[in-house]
Parts: C-alpha cells; sequence; structure tokens
C-alpha cells in the first residue's frame, strides 16, 4: 500500500468567513494527478489557493504527508510545492531563462546567487519543456503558449514533490494543450510529482487524471475515479448544459438538436453521416439517422443530433423491425440522403433503403457535398 | 550572452561612479564666489587657510550641500524604485503618489503648532513629521489602490491626495504667524540651500541604514517581480514583506521631504533610467546603481539649480522636473503600445 500523500480532513473554503464549499475530501498518492474540473466560479481556483496557502480554510485542514499544511514554513512549504497560477505576469528585460531561475529561490543563498548546480537544474528544467530554443528570448516578447511552457520549467526548476496549476491549458491552442500535458504526465510517472490540476477541457482532464474532483457551481463536490465520474448525465448537471451534450466516452459535444417534425431521413453509419448530421443541425433541420449499429460511431452523434435514431443491435443482421422502421421514417420523409455506409453480411438490407425511396418518390441524394445538399434542402 | 550583461553592468556602474566623481567636482569649483581649485585642494585636504571667507564657504556651505544632494538623491530614488515595485506601476514615485505632499502637509501643522510652544524644531522632529504624514498619505493611497486597478487610476488618487495636501498646507499657512511663514515656503519650495553638517548627519544616519536594509531585500524583491501569488509560493512571506517595503519608502520619501522639501520626479526617473541602462531588472544589480545615479542626478540638478540664474537660486524641484518629467510622459507612451 503506497502511502497518501495529499489529503484533507473536513476541509470548507470560502471568502470573508463564510463557507461558499463544505466536505472537500480528498486523496492523491505520490505521483498520482488529480483534475478538477468544474463550471467557471465553481470555486476550482478558491480550492487551489487554499492549496497553495494562498487563503485560510474556513475549518478543517489540508495535510500533505500526514502534517498539517499550515505547520510548514514558508520555506519549506516552497520546497515541497510548487505552482503556476492564472496571473499574468508582466516582466521587464527579463529573459525566459532568468523567469525560470527564479524557480531556485528557496534553495539559493541570501543575494540568490546561482550555482553551478543551480544552473544545472535550471538547464534541465528548460530541457524537459523543451523551450531551450527561447531560453535568451524576453519573457514579454513570447507567445502564450510558450510562456505557460516557461512557467511551467519555473515550477518545475523549484523540485517540488507536488505542484498545483491553475487552468494551465487556457488560451493554448490544442498542440501546446497536449505538450503540457503530456510533460505532467511525465512528471508524475517518472518523477513521482504528484499534480493537481485545474482544467476546462473535460476530455483532456479524462485522459491524464488518475483522480477527479468535480466542483459544482451549487457547491456540490465529488471525487472519484474517472471512470466513476465522467458520465454523460454527470458531466451535464455539472456544467448545467441544456441544449447541447456532451459524450464522456469521445470526449466529443454536440450543439442543440434541431426541433421539429424530420423531413428527412439519413442512412448514415459507419462515421459517414456525423458530417451530414452536423451540416443539418447548423441548418436547424430536423431528421431521423438510421439504420445504426448502437456501437457505430456516428451512433452517439446522431443520438445527440437527430429527431429520432433507429437502430440495431450490435453484432445482428439488420431485422425486420428495424428495417420497417425505416421505411416508415422514409414514407414521412420528403429527401432521403445515403451518405454511403459500407455494407457487408450483416447490414446488407440497408442497400434496400434508397431504393425504397426512390420506389415511393422521394428525392434522393447520394454522398451529397454540403453545396449540393444546401442547395437541395434551402430551395 | 552573461558576459556581455556582466560587462555592461560593470562599465555602467564605472561611469555612474565616474560622473560622481565629476559632479563632486563640479559642485565644488563652482558657485558665486570663485575659488581656484588650488586653493580648493589645499582647503579640503590640507585643512589650510582656515577661518578664511573661502575656508567657510567650501566647508560650511558647499560640501554640506553636496552631500546632502548627494544622500536625498539616493533615497527619493530608491523610495520610488520602492513604490513601483510595490504597485507594479513603473510610474509610481513618492511625488505623483501624493507622499511627499502627505509629509509636506504634516511637517507643516506640526511645525505651527510646534513653533507655538517651542522656539525653533528640532529635525528629528521634522523626520518624525514627515514619516507620519507620509504614512497617512500612503495609508490612503493603498485604500483606493484596492479598488483601482488601472495605473492610470491610481496616479489620478495620486494626484488628488496631493491637492487635498497641499490645499491643507496651504491653509495652514494662512493662519500662521509671519516669522513661520518665511521659514515654510521657503522649505516647501524645496531646496538643498541651508544644508549644513547636523542635517547631513541625519539624513545619513536615516537614509544610509534604510538603503542597506532596503538592499537586504533584495532577493525577496527580485521573487515580488512575478507577482504577488508566485512570490508566495516561493516562500516569501507576502505581509510582512508589503509593510517593510511600505515603510522603507515612507522612510526614505520622508528624511526627504522633512529635510529638503518635495522634490518630483526624481523617484520616477532615476530607477528607469538605471533599469535601462543596465539593461536588467535584478534588484541584487539594481538598488545600488539606483542609489547612485540618483545621487548624481540631484547633484546635478541642483548644480544647475543654483547656477544657471546666479546669483539668484532655483527651487531644486524646477530642475528635477524638467528633466524628469519627460522620462514620465515617454513611459507612458511607451506603455500605450
Amino acid at each position: 500500500m503506497e502511502q497518501v500523500y495529499i489529503e484533507t480532513q473536513d476541509l470548507s473554503v470560502g471568502y470573508h468567513g463564510k463557507a461558499l464549499l463544505k466536505d472537500i475530501a480528498l486523496k492523491v498518492k505520490k505521483g498520482e494527478i488529480l483534475v478538477l474540473i468544474g463550471p467557471n466560479g465553481a470555486g476550482k481556483s478558491t480550492i487551489l489557493k487554499n492549496i497553495i496557502r494562498e487563503m485560510q480554510p474556513i475549518s478543517g485542514g489540508i495535510y500533505i504527508k500526514g502534517k498539517n499544511v499550515k505547520d510548514f514554513t514558508s520555506k519549506q512549504y516552497a520546497k515541497t510545492m510548487s505552482v503556476v497560477l492564472t496571473e499574468k505576469i508582466k516582466t521587464e528585460m527579463m529573459t525566459c531563462r532568468d523567469v525560470v531561475a527564479m524557480g531556485r529561490y528557496p534553495y539559493t543563498n541570501y543575494f540568490g546567487k546561482l550555482t553551478k548546480e543551480d544552473e544545472q537544474i535550471v538547464t534541465e528544467s528548460l530541457e524537459k519543456v523543451s523551450a531551450m530554443d527561447i531560453a535568451e528570448k524576453d519573457f514579454s516578447q513570447i507567445s502564450d503558449g510558450q510562456r505557460q511552457r516557461i512557467m511551467l520549467a519555473r515550477a518545475v526548476c523549484q523540485k517540488p514533490e507536488i505542484i498545483v496549476l491553475d487552468e494551465p491549458t487556457s488560451f493554448l491552442d490544442i498542440r501546446h494543450k497536449i505538450e503540457l500535458l503530456d510533460i505532467l504526465l511525465e512528471m508524475a510517472v517518472k518523477d513521482k510529482v504528484t499534480v493537481i490540476v485545474s482544467l476546462h477541457e473535460i476530455e483532456l482532464a479524462a485522459k491524464i487524471a488518475d483522480y477527479v474532483m468535480c466542483v459544482g457551481g451549487n457547491g456540490t463536490i465529488e471525487f472519484g475515479r474517472p471512470e466513476q465520474i465522467f458520465t454523460d448525465s454527470r458531466i451535464s448537471t455539472l456544467y448545467g448544459l441544456q441544449q447541447g451534450t456532451y459524450n464522456c466516452l469521445y470526449g466529443s459535444t454536440e450543439l442543440k438538436k434541431p426541433e421539429g417534425t424530420p423531413r428527412i431521413f439519413v442512412a448514415g453509419g459507419a462515421g459517414t453521416g456525423i458530417f451530414t448530421y452536423r451540416e443539418l443541425q447548423r441548418m436547424g433541420l430536423a431528421f431521423t439517422a438510421g439504420i445504426l449499429y448502437e456501437n457505430d460511431c456516428d451512433y452517439p452523434v446522431a443520438q445527440a443530433l437527430a429527431a429520432q435514431v433507429i437502430t440495431e443491435k450490435m453484432f445482428e443482421p439488420v431485422g425486420e423491425e428495424a428495417f420497417t422502421a425505416a421505411c416508415r421514417a422514409i414514407d414521412e420523409a420528403d429527401i432521403v440522403i445515403d451518405t454511403g455506409c459500407p455494407t457487408g453480411q450483416m447490414n446488407e438490407r440497408v442497400k434496400e433503403l434508397p431504393e425504397y425511396a426512390k420506389a415511393h418518390k422521394k428525392q434522393v441524394l447520394f454522398r451529397p457535398d454540403s453545396e449540393t445538399l444546401r442547395n437541395c434542402l434551402l430551395q | 550572452m552573461q558576459i556581455k550583461k556582466i560587462i555592461r553592468c560593470q562599465v555602467v556602474y564605472i561611469l555612474l561612479v565616474v560622473l560622481f566623481v565629476l559632479a563632486v567636482i563640479f559642485n565644488i569649483n563652482t558657485g558665486n564666489v570663485h575659488i581656484s581649485p588650488a586653493r580648493i585642494f589645499c582647503i579640503i585636504f590640507l585643512h589650510g587657510d582656515m577661518g578664511t571667507p573661502e575656508y567657510n564657504i567650501i566647508w560650511k556651505i558647499r560640501l554640506p550641500r553636496l552631500c546632502m544632494a548627494a544622500i536625498l538623491g539616493g533615497a527619493l530614488s530608491l523610495s520610488g524604485f520602492l513604490l513601483q515595485t510595490f504597485f507594479r506601476n513603473p510610474i509610481a514615485g513618492p511625488f505623483v503618489l501624493g507622499i511627499s505632499s502627505g509629509a509636506k502637509m504634516f511637517v507643516a501643522i506640526t511645525m505651527i503648532f510646534l513653533l507655538k510652544y517651542m522656539s525653533g524644531m528640532p529635525l528629528w522632529a521634522q523626520v518624525a513629521a514627515a514619516f507620519v504624514g507620509s504614512l497617512l498619505a500612503m495609508l490612503y493611497v493603498l485604500l483606493f489602490a484596492n479598488r483601482v486597478k488601472s495605473m492610470s487610476m491610481l496616479l489620478v488618487v495620486g494626484i488628488m491626495i496631493s491637492y487635498i495636501c497641499s490645499a491643507i498646507t496651504d491653509l495652514c499657512i494662512t493662519f500662521a504667524n509671519d516669522s513661520d511663514i518665511a521659514n515654510l515656503t521657503h522649505w516647501a519650495m524645496g531646496s538643498f540651500s541651508g544644508s549644513s553638517w547636523s542635517t547631513v548627519k541625519l539624513a545619513a544616519a536615516v537614509v544610509f541604514p534604510t538603503a542597506v536594509v532596503t538592499f537586504l531585500f533584495s532577493k525577496p524583491i527580485s521573487a515580488y517581480l512575478l507577482g504577488e501569488g508566485y512570490a508566495q509560493s516561493m516562500g516569501i512571506r507576502i505581509r510582512f514583506f508589503r509593510v517593510c517595503i511600505i515603510l522603507l519608502s515612507s522612510l526614505l520619501s520622508a528624511c526627504v521631504t522633512a529635510l529638503a522639501g518635495p522634490i518630483s520626479f526624481v523617484g520616477i526617473a532615476v530607477p528607469h533610467i538605471t533599469r535601462l541602462s543596465l539593461k536588467t531588472t535584478k534588484p541584487v544589480v539594481t538598488i545600488p546603481a539606483i542609489f547612485l545615479c540618483g545621487a548624481v542626478f540631484c547633484m546635478f540638478c541642483d548644480l544647475i539649480a543654483r547656477t544657471i540664474f546666479s546669483p539668484s537660486e532655483l527651487a531644486i524641484g524646477t530642475v528635477t522636473a524638467v528633466f524628469g518629467a519627460p522620462v514620465v510622459i515617454w513611459l507612458m507612451v511607451k506603455r500605450q503600445k
């Protein structure tokens, strides 16, 4: 059994003596990653501020290796924990290397002189975030992504046992997001650094978290393993999603489902339908989707966007029931869109759907590009 | 890269020392009464011609005044530097934030009251009054600084405080005796004239220890440059640190205001000139340079103040404003980009 590294007991946090969040319970071991998710303003930052001792808990305590954090001296704590904050720092005439070197603060002598060893650690930290190429550049003149990396290098340079990051991936493009999280993951696994990070990107949270803490807008807190926490309904409630949907398995979001009675039938499957579904959503047209297997990758999107989805159980041949349902839907529709789903022994009958439509004088579009689709539908 | 930086710093320091020496020489050498360099040398180092008017001019007027300009110039610059660090605002300074005016107001009030009961006001009492006044003004600025985040708003608040303090000072002067007024108005203009060895001693006793303490704070100041949150995470006790910075800067600017009156723009201009020439913000390097540069700046300004329209003398603030204000305008414009 590995020992718990950081935990809280009956922790309540808030402002001006009033508790905003109560009964915060977390337990994380060394080298594990805890991700805080939740809507804006729910209190993720407040929890983090208590952990980094910028604020005092209203009640209860935070313990690192069994010791209450308020019993650490400033210097001890600085050697234990380092941070990456949301506050943007303004520097003048400081190179990136200078900023990173500030991380050695708790270790240097009275005047902050860097020893050879310190310099070595600074270089290593810069290498770790692959920022050697910008080391000598002025910190105020680099991009947001580079800046965040430098701030991470600064935190690494402090040689902490635990690192706390407040929304480090905001304002970063997808490449920099992934790179940043990769570095965190590597630190956790290789160097056994405990990581506590708040993220806005739930799909990324699911990928790096060992533990997840949901901080809800109404003061609810849930803590657990990602597989326990990441359910579609929980995420929807957590963020108060009313119009769109979030799919936890794929980490994908879809916008609001179009309203109205479906006048279009989309015969999709195997990923061929997704773009058409979304195109129809953008035009605000309700549609029926079918016939999809429940494990088809089109299925979650169809489920989110289609007025009705006609499905068949997975690994079964398309049966009479599904087929008739599809025919009913085609009867109701004016236009049938065939997105060209590949067929095999099991779903042979799907091929019959366009023919059925033609026989019933419905307009059939075969794999239309978005322009033809728009021309046909907006007439 | 590193070596280049070190060489740059060395060059700047050497330059500052050379300028300092030049300032000293010029200041001793120029004045209403012409004294030849040879005699000056003789008077200073050999204590020759004791009792002659020239001896008195050198020893009782020029030298103390020179020391005063150097010490107080350094103090003002350091005070400005500390305030800029504290407020993270490049144009903060004891004068623009109204701290000098607060000190002035308090000195004026105490002077008027004390003179009713005593024949004169002891120097240390002036410094103490100025210190209290600075702290009071500072507290007001802090009160508003928490609410206004923008740099220009802070400036406006400072200027308003400065106006209020000046108004109260003027009010006091209106109700004061004639003899006090002569004393006050002269002092309120700001000047290094009237410096004597006793004022120099007092200034040195306050400024040098404060400057040394400031220098000892250079490591936390360097961390503070990254912002409060980061500074705290690196192990700085933020509250203690902030109180110290406030006290140090108030003490420095109070000392200047009490002994030489309010002097504008040195506190803003000098730290920037120094940083720009050193091309670094490392406090270990910049703090001594800022002090030195402030000393040189004030000595030259004083030289101009007393020689340009000689025999009449300009207020020191007039000269420093001419050189300092453009720096502030330039900083504002640069920030806007």
